[in-house]
């Protein structure tokens, strides 16, 4: 679908540059108040208004760093180049993150910041309604038929362990006070208009490692260290445990604490057994 | 004729559609209200959030679906993985029919999420039909088709919209959604008699119908619903109901929503229309004067 024009109109030429009005008059009748051009031009908007929309509702974090016009670029750019492939519009922002690899001038000057962010925001999507599988009990995890060092161990689907440049999680919540639109778009209308509360400061850099995931059906974002990011990555990409845990320090892991991560990490759900390799 | 073998032999009597910002509401304070209609495709994710509430809401009431997405008008080959999804949410709400739009909206895969007009072909509505008989078949529930609003009519057009609607159901032998609502938008859009539409759609195919609000502009009437049911409208409903019987009826409301309350009251205005036209009860014969 080609993009609208900079007043949010139809464009006025097709794409083999012979005039829309030319174009649509062929397949559309006119009325006493509309030529064809306008006509379709009303279905040209609302697939616009509404792609953008539902792109806004997936990304306000992301909108909120940019501002609004070079997000609306951004996600005219993108939309065009990946219209939705699928039934239900969830699946938008699947893209986007090679998208922005791939045309960082779109997001500048703040490519890092819009990386991170992109992945924290999809993340989300994955975390809302994504697949679980039957998790691992302790009981599995303690491991009463063999070493539970040799165990392989998967992480659910709906979760995301990510390495951050900012502290997009702190950010995000302050925004959410300020009524991000992802929590605002369903609300009911309020009467009255207030002035909005001014927006935080765009994040500073500082690394920061958190796992996006759910629990009791409610998103979460969990922050971990460095040892345990290693640790969960390094089960994500099919190690066992005892080569999980090897990678995550570089001195001699204590047991203690390890026992301790892997407890709170069962009880919230996050592990699940991995398929057999054939 | 409320009660038929398009709506799986239901009489729903008001609903409303399920929306996100009254789930607290419903959750909570357990209202009254005759059934919720739910927008399939919101629910037909692998888990999470949607799927919890859509249980609490199964164990207090009946439920029916409503979808936006599988373009009957498309020629497309229907997305297996889709309509997989569709049955699994099927069993899960034990919908006893389900409703789509008498539209196209994807082509060569890429899915455009609007209700796009049809050309009234005897072409294109052979392909629909083919459409809805094949997810009815998949589905093994009744599939009853909606008439859409629309702002733009084809040259190649054949017949009118209501006939073309006429051609569908009854070459797929299914049932229609009539939406009194779109019927005035398009009325008002094309420039047709509304009245003729409701007048000559096969009435005994109609398993429910929905009603909603509109938002005027100068050169055009859009379907935003986002207003109560405008006069012309109840109107319109009130023929309808006279010419198909008490139909279930469902009242949409989809943008600046106001409270449960105040969308629930506005769908009950329906009641007196089709208490009006309810088969009344045989009376005793008065004892004779002698």
């Amino acid at each position: 679908m080609r993009p609208l024009s900079h007043q949010w109109r139809m464009q006025s030429k097709w794409i083999d540059n012979r005039d829309m009005r030319e174009v649509t008059a062929r397949f559309i009748k006119p009325n006493d108040r509309l030529t064809s051009f306008e006509r379709i031009e009303i279905y040209n908007r609302q697939y616009w208004f509404r792609l953008i929309d539902s792109f806004y509702d997936d990304f306000p974090g992301l909108r909120a760093i940019l501002g609004r016009l070079p997000f609306n670029r951004l996600a005219t750019r993108y939309l065009a180049a990946h219209p939705s492939k699928s039934f239900t519009m969830r699946n938008l922002g699947r893209h986007l993150i090679e998208f922005i690899d791939a045309n960082p001038r779109l997001v500048a000057p703040r490519l890092a910041l819009a990386q991170d962010m992109v992945r924290f925001e999809w993340a989300q999507v994955e975390a809302f309604d994504g697949r679980a599988l039957t998790p691992v009990t302790v009981d599995d995890l303690l491991g009463k038929r063999k070493d539970p060092a040799k165990i392989r161990l998967a992480l659910q689907p709906y979760i995301t362990v990510l390495h951050l440049r900012y502290p997009l999680d702190h950010y995000i919540m302050r925004l959410k006070k300020t009524g991000l639109r992802g929590d605002a778009s369903n609300a009911m209308e309020e009467t009255g208009r207030r002035k909005p509360p001014r927006k935080p400061p765009v994040p500073r850099p500082a690394e920061t490692f958190i796992v996006v995931h759910r629990l009791d059906n409610s998103l979460y974002y969990k922050r971990i260290d460095s040892r345990q990011y290693r640790l969960l990555t390094s089960l994500q990409r099919g190690d066992n445990v005892g080569n999980a845990i090897q990678s995550a320090f570089d001195d001699q892991p204590d047991p203690a604490q390890i026992r301790e991560w892997f407890q709170t990490w069962t009880e919230l759900g996050w592990f699940v057994a991995r398929a057999s390799r054939s | 004729m409320p009660a038929n073998r398009f709506n799986g032999y239901t009489e729903l009597g008001i609903g409303i559609g399920l929306r996100i910002p009254h789930y607290a509401h419903i959750l909570s304070k357990k209202p009254t209200v005759d059934w919720f209609e739910i927008i399939s495709e919101n629910y037909m994710c692998d888990a999470g959030r949607p799927l919890e509430v859509l249980d609490d809401i199964l164990e207090q009431y009946q439920v029916v679906q409503h979808g936006v997405a599988l373009y009957f008008g498309s020629t497309d080959h229907m997305d297996r993985e889709q309509l997989k999804r569709l049955k699994t949410l099927v069993k899960r709400t034990g919908t006893k029919f389900l409703s789509d739009h008498l539209c196209w909206g994807s082509v060569d895969g890429t899915y455009t999420h609007d209700l796009l007009p049809m050309p009234y072909t005897f072409a294109a509505a052979k392909n629909t039909a083919r459409r809805v008989r094949e997810v009815q078949d998949f589905l093994e529930i009744p599939v009853i088709v909606e008439n859409v609003s629309s702002y733009a009519e084809f040259h190649v057009s054949e017949m009118t919209e209501w006939q073309f609607l006429t051609e569908v159901v009854e070459r797929a032998d299914c049932g229609i959604l009539l939406d009194v609502n779109n019927i005035y938008v398009s009325s008002k859009n094309h420039g047709f008699d509304p009245y003729d539409y409701l007048n000559d759609i096969p009435h005994h195919r109609v398993g429910q119908m929905h009603i909603a609000g509109h938002s005027k502009y100068e050169k055009y009437i859009l379907d935003t619903h986002d207003h109560p049911v405008l006069d012309p409208v109840w109107k319109m409903y009130a023929h309808a109901i006279q010419k198909c019987g008490p139909t279930s009826t469902l009242l949409e409301w989809d943008a600046h929503i106001p409270s449960f309350e105040e969308v629930h009251r506005e769908a009950l205005k329906a009641r007196k229309f089709l208490d009006a036209y309810r088969p009344k009860k045989i009376a005793e014969p008065a004892a004779a004067v002698g």
